[in-house]
């Protein structure tokens, strides 16, 4: 089931207009951040669909960079946040971008600055609720239901047991994991899906582990 | 976990339970929460959409002055003629179009079941409110029916405007209002039922055509729609009216419909009343660009 909460439905409390084009958007970029793990200095944000169409109506601009900033979607200062972002010296270009997709509302974040970069799709599937369903090339499959951590690690052997070592030391249970790599030996990513939220010591102590690259969490 | 009205209604009937209770019980279950940090939440939304009301009944004005106002100008109204349409049905009315206009005027809103359609269920909750008297408690489990009801929509079918239309939305939102009343006004968990089903299925085929891709023409007047409808529905409910359709088949319905339904008629601003010669004039004096 997509929904699982009664406030996915009776919520959630947000600046408005659209939660779809609002609220969502400020949570996928608040993710894309989140997974980047620090403060963009560029940003190229394609939309499509209904995104493309009305981003400007509906504020999905200035609350996709909201999200970036790190802003929460009942955030006020989500809608000064296009002049904020010049401040800061973030470049930010959105792309109409009329590639067909799954979903109306869909947004693809390419975001980086002097030492790397993230490219993340996300798709708003009304309420407010998201779904990432791409992280730099791999397709995702995550419910939003559940905690999850996405690790990228180099494909080598052990690196898969460094991670459920240190799990199963925390006694935290996986609901749901997968793995995938662009080829033998290469880049690689594991989605885990938690039945509880993990602390950042946890986190701290998987990202020393074997072959491991950079770790995110997703709060459910 | 309910998936379906009809599995929703059996539970409240066969536990001899309130279909909000039912709502309670499983969010606990799913949160691994007490009720009474469930309570809580649902206070603080309860709490929004009550100050989102009272700043809509002082009067606001959206950026690009499309609306705000209406809200204000309805309770005049009320105070000063004798409405046709009575006082509880207006003043539910004014009250979702004025949540709507705080949420135009990006201000703080609670999503019901989304932004666009926030004003259906408060405008129906707090105009009932003034006939029923409720208990705090009784106004949080309204909210609780209605998110059931909307739970069982976002699973099976759609509560986007972009992905359903305004039928997903405002048709989802004043329907879920109306089940919520029913219970509020002591009705059985399958007269909730039917007057869901009666608010949706006139609300069937209601596409999303924003004027300029914006959330105000025509989504503030279509709140005032939503919550009138589910009074109206309630009231046919409480009378004994039921509906021919099952509940679960009118929003499978939807969902067809929903699938049905050209993209431009779902929130990308390109058809309907967005498309008329109006409609292309306001996107253009407000973006400088023409359609």
């Amino acid at each position: 089931m997509k929904y699982n909460s009664v406030f996915d439905i009776i919520g959630p409390v947000m600046i408005g207009p659209s939660s779809s084009h609002t609220a969502g958007a400020a949570r996928i970029g608040k993710a894309a951040r989140n997974l980047f793990g620090q403060e963009p200095t560029w940003a190229k944000i394609h939309l499509y669909e209904s995104f493309a169409k009305t981003y400007k109506g509906h504020g999905t601009d200035f609350a996709l960079v909201g999200g970036l900033l790190g802003y929460e979607a009942d955030d006020k200062r989500i809608s000064k946040s296009l002049e904020t972002a010049k401040e800061r010296n973030i470049t930010v270009e959105f792309i109409e971008d009329s590639a067909a997709v799954n979903h109306p509302n869909t947004a693809r974040l390419i975001i980086g600055n002097a030492s790397g970069s993230l490219e993340l799709v996300g798709i708003s599937i009304g309420g407010g609720k998201v779904e990432i369903t791409e992280l730099n090339g791999f397709d995702l499959r995550l419910s939003g239901n559940h905690p999850a951590i996405l690790i990228m690690h180099n494909d080598r052997f052990g690196a898969i047991a460094s991670v459920t070592r240190i799990l199963a030391k925390y006694e935290i249970n996986i609901g749901h994991m997968e793995v995938n790599r662009k080829d033998v030996g290469k880049e690689a990513l594991m989605v885990i899906e938690v039945d509880q939220n993990v602390e950042d010591a946890v986190l701290k102590e998987l990202e020393s582990a074997d072959h491991i690259v950079r770790i995110a969490k997703i709060d459910s | 976990m309910f998936r379906t009205v009809k599995e929703l209604v059996e539970l409240a009937e066969t536990e001899g339970i309130q279909l909000s209770e039912v709502m309670i019980r499983q969010e606990m279950d799913v949160k691994n929460k007490s009720r009474e940090e469930i309570y809580e939440e649902m206070e603080k939304n309860l709490q929004v959409m009550e100050k989102a009301i009272e700043d809509a009944l002082e009067g606001v004005q959206s950026v690009t002055g499309l609306t705000g106002g209406d809200a204000v100008l309805i309770q005049k109204y009320m105070k000063e003629k004798n409405p046709l349409s009575g006082n509880l049905m207006l003043d539910a009315v004014s009250k979702a179009m004025g949540t709507n206009e705080v949420n135009a005027a990006m201000g703080t809103i609670c999503a019901t079941p989304t932004a666009g359609s926030a004003g259906c269920v408060p405008g129906a909750l707090f105009a009932v409110k003034e006939q029923l008297n409720p208990t705090r408690e009784q106004m949080i489990r309204f909210l609780f029916t209605a998110g059931a009801f909307g739970f069982v929509v976002a699973n099976n079918a759609f509560i986007s405007g972009a992905a359903g239309g305004c039928q997903a939305e405002v048709g989802s939102a004043g329907a879920m209002a109306a089940a919520a009343i029913v219970e509020m006004a002591g009705g059985t968990p399958q007269q909730s039922s039917d007057a869901f089903a009666m608010t949706l299925k006139n609300m069937l085929g209601l596409v999303c055509d924003p004027v300029a891709g914006l959330v105000e023409v025509p989504c503030v007047k279509r709140n005032a729609a939503g919550s009138s409808l589910a009074i109206v529905s309630a009231d046919m409910a409480l009378a004994g009216v039921t509906s021919r359709i099952p509940c679960d088949e009118v929003i499978g319905a939807m969902y067809r419909i929903g699938k049905q339904m050209p993209s431009s008629l779902r929130e990308t601003g390109e058809g309907g009343l967005a498309d008329t010669p109006t409609g292309r004039l306001l996107k253009e004096k407000i973006f400088g660009m023409s359609v």
